[in-house]
């Protein structure tokens, strides 16, 4: 069935990547701008991004959700553009241009005719560093952006969940405020907030440039040149360092009550290693742990409570090992009507127990490996996809040669690779077990 | 976070194409039509199917049963029950997804040339032969009811509930097509049956593939899939008979933000005035950052993340529609300001230079869908649907181009009708009364 997995096997798949190498070419500007360049000439189309090394996690305290503010200003005008121009211009050229934010990166794009190229790194270059701003045009977007937290967090009781949840998973990382912003610090933001950050990160050695479709390497490296090249490099870019987690020594609950909540769960996530550059091996073992233990149908836990039992509406696990800092393995259980929260939970530390006492089923583990070969082909039918695949890879602490060795680290992972995950991942005292309900009517 | 993601899938990117994609028309020696884009440079094939129909084709007493026999297909076949058929897909690395809407039974597949034979048996097993075993209907049951519950608590299903139950009246698509608790309860094996037979069948049959596969290879792999499918299925649905009229209804909800859904008469696709009507929805609310609605509400009084408007061209009823969300202190200013735009539309029309603008994008950003297989199967097995020809890819933007200013005024005139333009508002609207009960 459809519904609620899917959303979660779509961040599954996108963990798996990867793309014939030949298609390929990267490059550093001499300012220090990366490169990187995608050919596909099946259509006469090209993706231009821009990715910044700065995300909300990079925000200074107190200022959450600047980087997303921020990312909303960019669209607001320079020396040159007006207010709106910008994407005025992407769409008279019919394309259409948009960005988004995330705890580690900022990125920019469009999608236009190939031949438009040019102009596309042309305004983004520009507005790199020439943004200029009213407080008429920034007091308009801070509405915009409040209207956003209401529309995807305050009115979905879920989000609320998992916004307090990852609050609690970490104790020190900034991982543990939202993107967007808390609602009483966003409230303040303002024109010194954006610039600051602005200054701070945006700049030709913070970037990547990723150029996706119908276009040479050699073309892409001469207009990169002539639009990003003469740009300087910021010299006090600060290294990139956040307040790191301490030992996690016990263990955190949470019961989040909210009337709005119509199908309770129970969601437990575990502090995990991330992806690291050269070092991909704990990452790939947890990726195929999780469509192990939580995948879909085939899976374990689907086994034990919606199949042997039928405990569950759905389960799933899942880990997103492409971050810049440690991140989290997660396993939800949606109860069957007549099971408690409680009842639900237990059923998850069974499917655990379960497993590491029986280990890998070797089918399954050859099934999952075929679909990673597989991946690779269908992945080029989607440059845009692999030019995200890319930005985040090398916002993340990762490089192009990480990214194309990572279907291999996943071939090569063992049944015994993925059980000594397992054993380290499941340390309760590094978890936070989070039940989202209703409240109980009083009669 | 996106500064801004379109809540709907833009009605206009399920039609049409582009000069170098070439399509060949295959006839089966079993009589199956298809169109076919032969591209060679990647080894799989991304194949569409589509059944006309959908969950239209429900009973009326069983409100929900082709969405629940649709989520079935792929949860047993032949001698596999619901794990071994996901085993055997996850072996081959093949994909087939199942999907219903009001109108239409979607069945979309990829599979790689190494096991494309295996690959369609299996596909073909779970359209020809599935299972509906008991303990998979009571899974998938649950499932929906999951579904249903939230969605009875989700802004934005209920704004959407509340318009279609208003809109539509006694057509099925005045309710979900999940069906509600009670008439999901109530399904039984043989209802489902049923619904197999009336809704999967090559009377109301569009194929499309794109890949790596030769007319040939295709021809025999589409009656080997398709032959046994039963050559008739139930009749279509008849249209809806529409009620817009006009005003507000408010549904109260505790919640932030107040979520509006409204619409208004539309334009049926073969109209002669369906592209001035498409140019001047895309000035209006159609084009993303560039719309008038845009422009006003988010980007002048930043009363909203994101408002949009599209035609809807369902094969029952031609609507005009729209949506946003506000908090709940600023959604009266919301709908003052769509209403002004609506009144301002009508009276004062486009200028040359946003007609200009917008033919500019429409002709610009049409060849840029076709950019895989996957998205030129969709394109064509959506155009079969709409009644084109595969010519229409080389002609669309002339079509386009050809709109004058004159079309879009007086259309804007004809068409835009303030007085049945209908509001569902979901929260707790200040200053918003409602008009309709």
């Amino acid at each position: 069935m459809r519904q609620f997995i899917a959303c979660l096997s779509l961040i599954m798949g996108a963990a798996f990547p990867a793309v014939a190498q030949d298609q390929v070419t990267s490059f550093t500007l001499d300012n220090g701008m990366d490169v990187v360049v995608i050919e596909d000439h099946r259509a006469p189309v090209v993706v231009h991004m821009v990715w910044y090394r700065a995300g909300s996690s990079d925000e200074p305290p107190g200022t959450s959700g600047i980087a997303h503010y921020l990312e909303h200003l960019l669209f607001k005008g320079t020396d040159t553009l007006e207010p709106g121009e910008f994407s005025a211009t992407v769409a008279k050229n019919g394309g259409s241009d948009n960005a988004f934010t995330s705890y580690d990166y900022t990125a920019y794009f469009q999608r236009i005719a190939a031949d438009r190229l040019g102009l596309m790194m042309q305004m983004e270059s520009d507005r790199m560093v020439n943004l200029r701003l009213t407080e008429e045009d920034i007091a308009t977007e801070l509405n915009v952006i409040i209207e956003e937290r209401n529309q995807r967090v305050e009115n979905n009781p879920a989000a609320l969940f998992r916004e307090q949840k990852s609050a609690l998973q970490y104790l020190n990382h900034p991982y543990g405020d939202p993107i967007i912003g808390w609602q009483h610090e966003m409230s303040n933001l303002g024109m010194e907030d954006a610039l600051d950050f602005y200054k701070t990160y945006y700049a030709p050695n913070n970037a990547i440039l990723i150029v996706a479709g119908d276009v040479q390497p050699d073309e892409v490296r001469t207009l990169a040149e002539q639009h990003y090249g003469k740009i300087p490099a910021n010299p006090d870019l600060p290294e990139r360092s956040r307040p790191q987690e301490p030992r996690q020594m016990a263990e955190r609950r949470m019961i989040f009550e909210d009337p709005r909540v119509a199908q309770p769960y129970v969601t437990r996530s575990y502090l995990a290693p991330e992806r690291d550059s050269g070092a991909q091996e704990d990452a790939a073992a947890l990726t195929l742990l999780a469509e192990i233990l939580g995948g879909g149908t085939t899976s374990l836990m689907a086994e034990k409570l919606q199949f042997e039992t039928q405990r569950a509406v759905n389960a799933a696990a899942y880990y997103w090992g492409t971050a810049l800092d440690d991140t989290t393995f997660t396993m939800v259980v949606v109860p069957a009507p007549g099971v408690t929260l409680q009842q639900a939970e237990d059923a998850m530390d069974e499917v655990i127990a379960s497993f590491l006492q029986t280990g890998v089923d070797p089918e399954q583990l050859e099934r999952i490996k075929m679909q990673v070969r597989a991946s690779q082909i269908y992945a080029r039918d989607d440059v845009g996809q692999l030019a995200n695949r890319y930005g985040r890879a090398l916002t993340q602490g990762l490089t192009v040669e990480d990214v194309q060795a990572w279907p291999d680290i996943l071939q090569a992972v063992t049944a015994e690779d993925i059980v000594a995950a397992a054993r380290d991942v499941f340390d309760r005292n590094k978890s936070v077990t989070g039940w989202l309900k209703a409240p109980e009517v009083t009669q | 976070m996106m500064r801004f993601v379109l809540a709907f899938a833009a009605f206009f990117a399920a039609l049409p194409a582009w000069a170098d994609i070439n399509i060949k028309e295959v006839t089966t020696p079993g009589g199956v039509n298809a169109w076919l884009v032969e591209d060679h440079s990647i080894p799989f094939v991304a194949l569409e199917l589509r059944f006309k129909g959908g969950a239209s084709l429900d009973p009326e007493d069983k409100r929900g049963v082709t969405n629940l026999m649709v989520g079935l297909l792929e949860e047993g076949a032949g001698d596999m029950d619901a794990r071994a058929f996901a085993r055997a897909t996850e072996a081959l690395a093949a994909s087939f997804s199942y999907d219903v809407s009001d109108d239409t039974l979607s069945v979309s597949a990829r599979f790689l040339t190494e096991n494309r034979d295996a690959a369609v048996a299996l596909l073909r097993q779970s359209l020809v032969d599935p299972r509906f075993d008991q303990d998979a209907i009571d899974r998938v049951r649950e499932q929906v009811n999951s579904g249903i519950r939230s969605s009875k608590k989700d802004p934005q299903d209920i704004a959407g509930k509340a318009f279609d139950a208003l809109v539509y009246g006694d057509h099925p698509y005045a309710s979900s097509l999940n069906g509600t608790l009670e008439s999901v309860a109530s399904l039984t094996r043989e209802d489902i049956v049923a619904a197999h037979k009336a809704s999967i069948a090559r009377d109301r049959l569009y194929v499309s593939a794109v890949g790596d596969i030769t007319r040939d290879e295709l021809a025999s792999l589409l009656d080997g899939l398709l032959l046994d499918l039963p050559a008739e299925g139930a009749p279509l649905p008849k249209p809806a008979d529409i009620n817009l009229p006009g005003g507000i209804q408010v549904v109260e909800f505790d919640t932030p933000q107040a979520v509006a859904t409204f619409g208004q008469p539309g334009i049926d696709r073969d109209d002669p005035d369906f592209f001035a009507a498409f140019v001047l929805n895309h000035i209006l609310g159609g084009g993303s950052f560039e719309s008038r609605l845009m422009h006003e509400v988010r980007e002048k009084r930043g009363l909203t993340y994101g408002i949009y408007s599209y035609l809807m061209d369902r094969d029952g009823a031609k609507l005009w529609m729209g949506g946003v969300a506000s908090a709940n202190d600023r959604i009266a200013e919301t709908i003052d300001v769509i209403r002004a735009e609506w009144d301002r539309m009508r009276e004062t029309g486009v200028t040359a230079e946003e007609l200009q603008n917008a033919k500019t994008f429409l002709t610009g950003a049409y060849p840029l869908r076709f950019d895989g297989n996957a998205p030129i199967a969709r394109i064509a097995v959506n155009m079969q649907m709409q009644g084109l020809s595969t010519d229409y890819i080389a002609n669309r933007n002339d079509m386009v181009n050809a709109v004058t200013l004159e079309d879009v005024n007086r259309v804007a005139q004809d068409l835009l009708d303030p007085s049945r333009l209908t509001f569902v508002v979901v929260g707790q609207p200040v200053g918003v009364t409602s008009s309709i009960n």
